[in-house]
Parts: structure tokens; C-alpha cells; sequence
């Protein structure tokens, strides 16, 4: 691992409830002990990490994505942003022009082509970060607006936030929305490996092959933790090793795991079947990250 | 025809499995949609034929001509998603990156750049095992899952609905609380809430309420794995009195589910105790959709 650069690692998985959040936080927390670590929750329409995660946010920031504001004064009522909005987030309607905020790209075009510079670009706010240390781990949630819907501009600023204030914490961990489409891309973007969580059922491995393809299409390192392990049958652990794809560790089905879980506690603390993949889970990343 | 929806804010709670086995219960009389696009799960149980195809087209994607191009750099400098490359062999358009916004076509003075359709899944109309039709479909890697899929899906399901003459048409979500979530939403009659009893399973509930107490409709909840925390069980109860919704059962843990799903059945197709709740569950369900 190159030291002078921070590591990042995505937790991701195709179908949700396979354990991101069990394995980010028990990870972080694991890893905390003994060097700093940052964990970063982007499952933004749902971020749920903080559960696990003890203390106050000592910092709470808003976030904004910028959008069209309509300047009456100078409008001609050309219809020149009407045509230039692709996703028709902008609507001329009679002599007014109208501006569907959840629908608006920030992409600009109809701000800079507009001739009277009647649609400046003014903030939005789209979601909220909070921001908490605790001990080793310092701890970043990502919380989308609940009457927003792209979860991608927030996403995309929370990843530059995290490389404008934290560029000395040496491992950085991110919590990732389930699925394949772009929320999924814009988490993973830039990290240096990904951790693709599943469980050993025919859902679990129908959608860890959407992510694998996923993954592959877009030439990211990964390997797989098959959590629940013992709960369905081989086919996941088979595919792993007939696509031969990494099997980073298996969390064992144990009831004790999952009260934890859901009273919001940390199981790598006391549960040492937990301990003991996390800690496999840990080496056989830094192994896989020093190979290359 | 009444329309309801599946849904759980957190993944992994057994949503898909549940509208399986009401799928099943149901019969002939539903007709059913796969809305869960980015990690579509229902085939599995529900042996589609894939009778029917047809490729989903969503937005536009740049294409710069590199014959036309003269590397003025126009079209880097206006991209706000920094989906325009530069190399030795000119400048390319990054496609998971590209949000086809059309403004770099716009701007550029020699005309090199088209948008071209985008590709982002594949429908399909299947008739599946219970005898009915099912509408479901598969997105590609990164797609803009925009809900656009969904709403696509949804009105392909509602129109054999309403050419078959269905009563039911049964809708499985996706989790979170963004587009897919609204777009499966809108114009549904009934939401069908399934949980589990874990702090994150309560907190990603009262999210998606939240979004869905913005249409009028009527809500019930399935708690799944109820004996796992019963105190948090309790804690969801209140939380459903408070908020007016239906508790219609609480599901102790059972590995049938499990069992059942490798053997690509529905827990209503085994000898589980659960059958009858599902059954109870559905008719509270019934008598609720038909009291207007």
C-alpha cells in the first residue's frame, strides 16, 4: 500500500440487507483500534451506520447542488432554456418560465446559453452531512433531503468533501446504496477496492452477478464476503470459485450476530465469530491491495 | 383494478419474498411487476417464460466524431459531470460519467458531437407459473435508474391488467426512498410495508412512511423476523398505531424462507406457519382495499 495516500475501500452489494452496514461498521471499528480510520455512510437515501456508531455529530454541514433561478426583470421570454433543458426541468409557461427542481441536472445549459442571463445558477440544498470523531474513527454521514430523489449530486460531493477534509486519514471506508445503477457508480468512484457483500441464497446470487458485471464493466478490484454463511446452500461460494473471484471471509449465521445488529450494537467487541471474519476480512484486503 | 405496492426502505427485509407468496395466494387474479429493477429478484420464484422482449432506450449519450473534431476543448470546459476525456487520441466522452445534458453539442463550433440513444434495459412481458402475467425487467451496468424503468414497467403491467381484467395488480418495490421508490409509488392504491424489528430496519421505515404520507394511501406493515428484538417489535407497533398504519402480522424467524427460496417456492407452498399468517395478512389487506 502506498502510505502517503489514503486507501479506499467500498462496501457495496448487489441485493440489500447482505450486511454493508454489519461489515462497514464492524470493520471501521476493528481497524480503529489500532490506526485511524474514516467510514463514510453514502447509502444516503438510508443511511443507517450511525446506529452502530457512538457519540454527536460535533459538525453539521448542509449541501446544496446549484439550480436555475429565474430572473423576471431581465427574462425576454426567448424559450432559449426551454429547448436547451434536456430533462425538462425548465418550462416556459405563458409568460412565466418554470423551474422543476427535482428534475434539474445541474448541468448549467440553460444558464450560460441563456442570452439575458435571466436564470443565474443560486444553491439548493439536497441533503446533509454530519461529521463526528470518536476516538481513532472518524465517522461522515450522508443524509439525502427526503423530498429529494438523485441521490448522485450528493453522493459526488460528499466523496470531494471527504478529499478536501480528511486526506491524512490513511484507510477510508464507504458505506454504499444496494444495487447496480448510478448512485452505486458514483459511490464506488475512485475507491481502490470494493467489498461486494452477499448472502448464500438464489436472491443473494442472482444480484451478486449484477454487481460482479457491474464491477467488472467498470474495472474495479473486488473481492466477496458471503455473510450469513450457512443460511442457504454453495452456489454463491461455487460461483466465486468457478468465476475465480476472491472469497475475503464468511460471517457466519449466528443469531447472537444478528440481536446485536439489531439493537445497534458493535459485535466485533464480544462476538469473536464475528472478530474473527472481520480480521480475515482485513488481512486478505491489505493482501490483495499490497499485490498490485 | 386496485394497485399496491411493496416496499421497505431497508433492503433485505423479505419484501420480495412476500410479494412472491402473495403472488402465489393471489393467483389468476393479479397481474404482477417487478419494479425492484436494479437487483430484480421475482423470477427467480415466479418461472417467467420471458415471452416478450424489447429494449428500454432512457436520455442521450454524447459521441464526438474525431475526423470533425479540432481539440478546441469547448466541451471539457462546459461538462459539469467531467465526462469528457483527453488523451492522445483526442478528447472521448466517458459514458457511465456522460448525464446527457446536450450541452456540449451545443457549444462545440464544428458540429463533432451527436447524441445517441441510450440503452439502459431490457423489458419483459412473461407469463409466469401462477398463471398469470408478469412485467420485469433488467437494467444495464450503471444505468440512470431514474425511475423512468419503473414507471415503464408499471404501465406496461397495468395495461394487461386492464385488458385481462384483473383486480389486483401487485407492485414489488425497490428499497431507499428516491426515484425508483416515487415512480413505483405514483398511482398506486395501497402500500404494503414489510420490516424487520432491527434499529436500522425502524429507521429506514419511517423514512419511506414519510414519503409515502405524501399520497393519501392507505398502508399496512408486515414485521418479518418479529421474535429477533422483541422490544424493537414493540417499538415498531407503537410506531404504527401512531402513524395509523395496519399492522397485518408479525412473522417469527423461520429458515422455510430460505429452504423454500432454493427450492424456488414461496413460503405459502410450505407447511410453515407463516402460510396462514400470509393468508390472515392478505385477507386484512382485502378488506381494507375494498371498503371505499
Amino acid at each position: 500500500m502506498d502510505k502517503s495516500k489514503p486507501v479506499k475501500i467500498a462496501i457495496a452489494s448487489g441485493k440489500g440487507g447482505t450486511g454493508k452496514t454489519l461489515i462497514s461498521t464492524n470493520l471501521a471499528s476493528y481497524i480503529s483500534e489500532k490506526t485511524d480510520c474514516l467510514l463514510v455512510d453514502l447509502d444516503v437515501e438510508e443511511p443507517n451506520s450511525k446506529i452502530f456508531i457512538e457519540g454527536d455529530f460535533s459538525l453539521q454541514e448542509e449541501i446544496f447542488k446549484a439550480i436555475p433561478q429565474w430572473d423576471e426583470s431581465r427574462c425576454t421570454l426567448c424559450g432559449a432554456c426551454t429547448t436547451n433543458c434536456k430533462f425538462h426541468a425548465v418550462l416556459q409557461l405563458g409568460t412565466m418560465v418554470a423551474v422543476f427542481k427535482e428534475l434539474c441536472h445541474s448541468c448549467y445549459a440553460c444558464s450560460e446559453l441563456c442570452p439575458e442571463e435571466a436564470l443565474p445558477m443560486k444553491p439548493h440544498k439536497i441533503g446533509e452531512i454530519g461529521i463526528l470523531k470518536n476516538g481513532a474513527l472518524n465517522f461522515m454521514e450522508c443524509r439525502l433531503s427526503l423530498e429529494e430523489e438523485q441521490a448522485v449530486p450528493l453522493i459526488n460531493q460528499a466523496h470531494e468533501y471527504v478529499n478536501q477534509h480528511f486526506s491524512d486519514s490513511s484507510i477510508q471506508l464507504f458505506d454504499c446504496p444496494p444495487g447496480t445503477s448510478c448512485p452505486v457508480i458514483a459511490a464506488t468512484k475512485n475507491t481502490d477496492f470494493v467489498v461486494l457483500a452477499t448472502e448464500p441464497t438464489p436472491f443473494g446470487l442472482n444480484d451478486l452477478r449484477l454487481a460482479i458485471e457491474t464491477m467488472r464493466g467498470l474495472n474495479k478490484k473486488f473481492g466477496v464476503v458471503i455473510n450469513r454463511y450457512g443460511i442457504g446452500d454453495d452456489e454463491v461460494e461455487n460461483y466465486c470459485i468457478s468465476e475465480e473471484i476472491p472469497i475475503l471471509a464468511r460471517i457466519p449465521f449466528d443469531r447472537k450476530i444478528a440481536e446485536d445488529y439489531s439493537q445497534g450494537k458493535i459485535a466485533v467487541r464480544g462476538n469473536e465469530k464475528l472478530r474473527k471474519a472481520i480480521s480475515e476480512l482485513f488481512i486478505n484486503i491489505e493482501n490483495h491491495l499490497n499485490h498490485d | 383494478m386496485t394497485e399496491i405496492v411493496v416496499l421497505s426502505g431497508k433492503g433485505g427485509t423479505g419484501k420480495t419474498s412476500v410479494t412472491a407468496a402473495l403472488s402465489v395466494l393471489i393467483g389468476k387474479e393479479a397481474v404482477i411487476a417487478d419494479c425492484d429493477v436494479d437487483a430484480a429478484n421475482m423470477h427467480l420464484l415466479l418461472e417467467p417464460d420471458f415471452s416478450e422482449s424489447y429494449d428500454f432506450y432512457s436520455g442521450e449519450i454524447a459521441r464526438i466524431n474525431s475526423e470533425l473534431c479540432s481539440q478546441c476543448g469547448r466541451c471539457q470546459q462546459v461538462c459539469r459531470f467531467g465526462a469528457i476525456d483527453f488523451n492522445e487520441d483526442g478528447y472521448k466522452v466517458s459514458e457511465l460519467d456522460c448525464e446527457g445534458c446536450d450541452y456540449c453539442r451545443k457549444v462545440c463550433p464544428e458540429q463533432a458531437i451527436e447524441m445517441l440513444p441510450r440503452k439502459s434495459g431490457i423489458l419483459y412481458k412473461s407469463n409466469i407459473r401462477t398463471g398469470t402475467k408478469m412485467v420485469h425487467a433488467t437494467m444495464g451496468i450503471g444505468a440512470d435508474n431514474s425511475g423512468k424503468l419503473v414507471a415503464r414497467v408499471k404501465a406496461e403491467a397495468k395495461e394487461i391488467g386492464q385488458k385481462e381484467n384483473k383486480s389486483i395488480m401487485l407492485v414489488d418495490g425497490s428499497p431507499g426512498t428516491g426515484c425508483p421508490v416515487v415512480s413505483a409509488l405514483a398511482g398506486a392504491n395501497y402500500a404494503l410495508l414489510v420490516t424487520e424489528p432491527t434499529m436500522s430496519g425502524l429507521h429506514d421505515l419511517k423514512r419511506v412512511v414519510k414519503v409515502i404520507q405524501r399520497t393519501r394511501m392507505k398502508m399496512g406493515c408486515i414485521i418479518n423476523k418479529s421474535d429477533l428484538n422483541p422490544s424493537m417489535t414493540d417499538e415498531i407497533h407503537q410506531f404504527l398505531g401512531e402513524e395509523n398504519i395496519t399492522l397485518l402480522a408479525d412473522l417469527h424467524f423461520d429458515t422455510e424462507f430460505n429452504k423454500a427460496m432454493i427450492l424456488k417456492k414461496t413460503i405459502v407452498e410450505t407447511d410453515s406457519p407463516i402460510k396462514l399468517q400470509i393468508e390472515e395478512a392478505w385477507g386484512k389487506i382485502v378488506e381494507t382495499i375494498s371498503k371505499k
